[in-house]
């Protein structure tokens, strides 16, 4: 099979170009030496399959960032047929060194340039025929977005596949990849002798925008506000969903599920309902919030603002360590962290990558927030309920801040922070949807199996043995509740609340039903208990514990994955566990000093 | 002069770029090169950093990163550049 790889500059419109083609059967897949993710597709080229791979987007050859090096190592020890060019011809003048790298390797490539509305509307005009002569590079121009093109360019990668049946050698490409320095002279001419530049470029739109969405003092407040719209809009749309999602897992539950399962036996019939299909649901439930967050994201991300919101927190975001794109997926933590750690694949450097992805889970997101909802209107009189919640938003970016502070040496990135700002773009909905398809297809094959195994084990730790009652301290959960008491006392969490953190740690959206479970009661009664049960020192205590100590399993099997890491996974959750335990603990025994 | 020091509104021209390895790549694989003009279009408040136009590239870099460019004023308007 004839294999492809797919390259070019970031900003590009590259990922819009392999979504295009690949249609709906990119995979993850696995290459030796590599650790990043790269796609691949089967792809149909002149009449037989090809193999089409996604390369990072990168500025050059030479090698010094993360992308670079993975590039570079592809290229050398894989062994590839063509390489699909692509770059923006409304940046053409500088973009096009990466045309000539790539054929000083001598391998054969196709130029794709992409965005011919973009540069037709700033008054570009190119000569593909004549360029590709100076090159010696079959060039063609395109339109990813609109998918103009891309039918001929497929064509012409076939023909080029058949003119040079001979592969090149990886090492041959090792071997060059050392020696690719002189090649500014030549990039000139061409560009002179094939390119006719406006005088003027035409930024007139961009540029109004930026004036508005840019300015010194506006431009923080118009990106905070809009960031709120944005959450305002996936609450507002997701909710109904997401309660849509729940009552037909109810009635799918009451209706066909229970009956069907009523003869067996009882241990089973709770472990199938309870344990796995109430598992499945959970995960079922986060899917419209997931489908909508990652719409509207890669909307924001294709559009151009997340450079810009970048721009504008930098210099605070620099004093923790970190740069202006961390505090936008900081921002995304506080609707769902799985997402944020996502996100944070735009940071180009590992260490500033894992230090933002550290930050994250400290995020309050909305699954916390309905449990501390929960707990403030049995324990606190309306009067302070808005301040109770206000101060745990607050306690967040707090424990956002010392995680920074206490982290960016060992995660110090020596990256320097220079950005292209690319223009505005609005990306097609085909686009948005395509790109918000792939990322919920990834995140439901990993989080099932997470989520449904941890359920599983909980619901047996709190079914266990046999002979005690579900969810008492009689059970394997209780021993464990006893078992931590000695750590849990301390900060004023009693046995019954311990079993609710057990909970917690699968997802947060159980820790309330998992009360009911534990004290056996529903609506009212259970408030009355709990409020007969802790007085407000341990409430809160046990919501700032709630807050920090873990955000849940997705959370962390989302770690692992995004960093591929074990050790680092770890180190996240040792160090929550920590920081959640010493700031409950000094909450607990200060209140209580104090006479509280 | 080095381009920290130039104010918004005002251009220049690249004299020379005296940075670590990766990061002169990196500006030059974003255009930044000896003759090349540049213009620097606004900067980020509390001293944030700059947003610089350089040929049809727009590009914000960090104070401390626009201390490696070098640069000369332009031939026909010293006036309106510091030194």
């Amino acid at each position: 099979m004839k294999r492809v790889a797919l390259l070019g500059m970031p900003n590009t419109g590259k990922s819009t170009l392999f979504n295009r083609l690949s249609g709906a059967s990119a995979r993850v897949g696995n290459w030796p030496g590599i650790t990043v993710d790269l796609m691949s597709a089967k792809i149909l080229l002149g009449g037989h399959i090809a193999e089409l791979v996604d390369l990072p987007g990168l500025y050059d050859l030479h090698g010094f960032s993360d992308d670079e090096q993975v590039v570079r190592h592809f290229l050398g020890h894989h062994a590839i047929d063509l390489v699909l060019i692509i770059l923006n011809s409304a940046q053409i003048d500088r973009q096009l060194s990466l045309a000539l790298q790539i054929r000083a390797l001598g391998v054969p490539a196709v130029l794709l340039l992409n965005m011919e509305d973009e540069a037709k509307r700033a008054g570009i005009t190119i000569d593909a025929q004549a360029m590709s002569k100076q090159l010696g590079i079959p060039v063609r121009t395109i339109s990813a977005k609109y998918g103009q093109g891309c039918p001929e360019a497929l064509q012409l990668a076939a023909q080029t596949i058949l003119q040079h049946p001979n592969q090149v050698t990886p090492e041959t490409i090792a071997g060059k990849l050392e020696m690719d320095n002189v090649i500014e002279q030549e990039m000139h001419q061409i560009i002179d002798r094939t390119v006719h530049f406006p005088l003027q470029l035409n930024h007139s739109l961009t540029d109004r925008l930026d004036k508005v969405l840019l300015h010194p003092w506006l431009g923080l407040p118009l990106f905070l506000l809009s960031v709120f719209l944005l959450f305002q809009f996936i609450f507002t749309a997701g909710t109904p969903l997401q309660d849509g999602m729940a009552w037909l897992f109810d009635n799918l539950r009451s209706a066909a599920l229970e009956p069907a399962l009523a003869s067996l036996p009882a241990w089973l019939n709770g472990l199938l309902l309870d344990g796995l299909y109430t598992g499945f649901s959970t995960v079922a439930a986060f899917v419209p919030i997931i489908v909508l967050f990652f719409l509207v994201m890669s909307m924001v991300e294709d559009s151009g603002y997340l450079s810009r919101a970048a721009f504008l927190m930098d210099t605070l975001m620099a004093k923790m360590g970190l740069d202006g794109r961390g505090f936008v997926m900081m921002l995304m933590g506080f609707g769902c962290n799985v997402p944020a750690l996502m996100g944070t694949r735009v940071m180009r450097s590992r260490p500033m990558r894992l230090l933002t992805m550290l930050t994250i889970p400290l995020s309050l997101c909305s699954a916390r927030l309905q449990v501390f909802l929960f707990i403030i209107a049995i324990l606190f009189p309306p009067s302070q309920a808005a301040l109770v919640l206000f101060s745990l938003y607050m306690v967040s970016f707090a424990t956002i801040f010392i995680t920074a502070m206490l982290f960016k040496d060992k995660f110090a990135s020596r990256e320097p922070f220079v950005l292209e700002l690319p223009p505005y773009r609005f990306p097609t909905p085909q686009q948005i949807w395509m790109r918000g398809w792939q990322e919920v297809k990834h995140f439901l094959s990993r989080a099932t199996k997470f989520i449904v195994i941890g359920v599983v084990m909980v619901w047996l730790l709190t079914h266990l043995p046999t002979t005690a009652v579900p969810a008492s301290p009689e059970t394997w959960a209780g021993s464990i509740g006893r078992f931590f008491a000695p750590v849990l006392d301390p900060i004023g969490i009693d046995t019954e609340l311990a079993i609710a953190l057990i909970f917690g740690f699968v997802a947060k959206e159980i820790v309330v039903g998992s009360l009911a479970v534990i004290y056996g009661l529903q609506g009212d009664a259970l408030s009355h208990q709990i409020a007969a049960n802790i007085d407000w020192v341990q409430g809160m205590s046990f919501m700032l514990f709630t807050l920090i100590y873990t955000p849940c399993l997705s959370t962390i099997a989302t770690l692992k994955s995004e960093s591929k890491s074990s050790g680092f996974m770890w180190l996240s959750l040792a160090w929550s566990l920590a920081l959640a335990w010493v700031i409950s603990f000094l909450f607990y025994q200060g209140a209580r000093a104090l006479g509280y | 002069m080095h381009l920290d020091a130039l104010k918004p509104g005002q251009a220049a021209i690249i004299d020379r770029i005296h940075a670590e390895q990766a990061l002169t790549q990196r500006l030059h694989a974003l255009g930044f090169r000896t003759g090349k003009q540049l213009e620097v279009i606004r900067q980020a408040a509390f001293n944030g950093p700059l947003h610089v136009r350089i040929g049809s590239t727009d590009v914000i870099i960090r104070l401390q990163d626009a201390k490696a460019i070098h640069l000369h004023p332009l031939p026909n308007q010293t006036e309106s550049i510091p030194a």
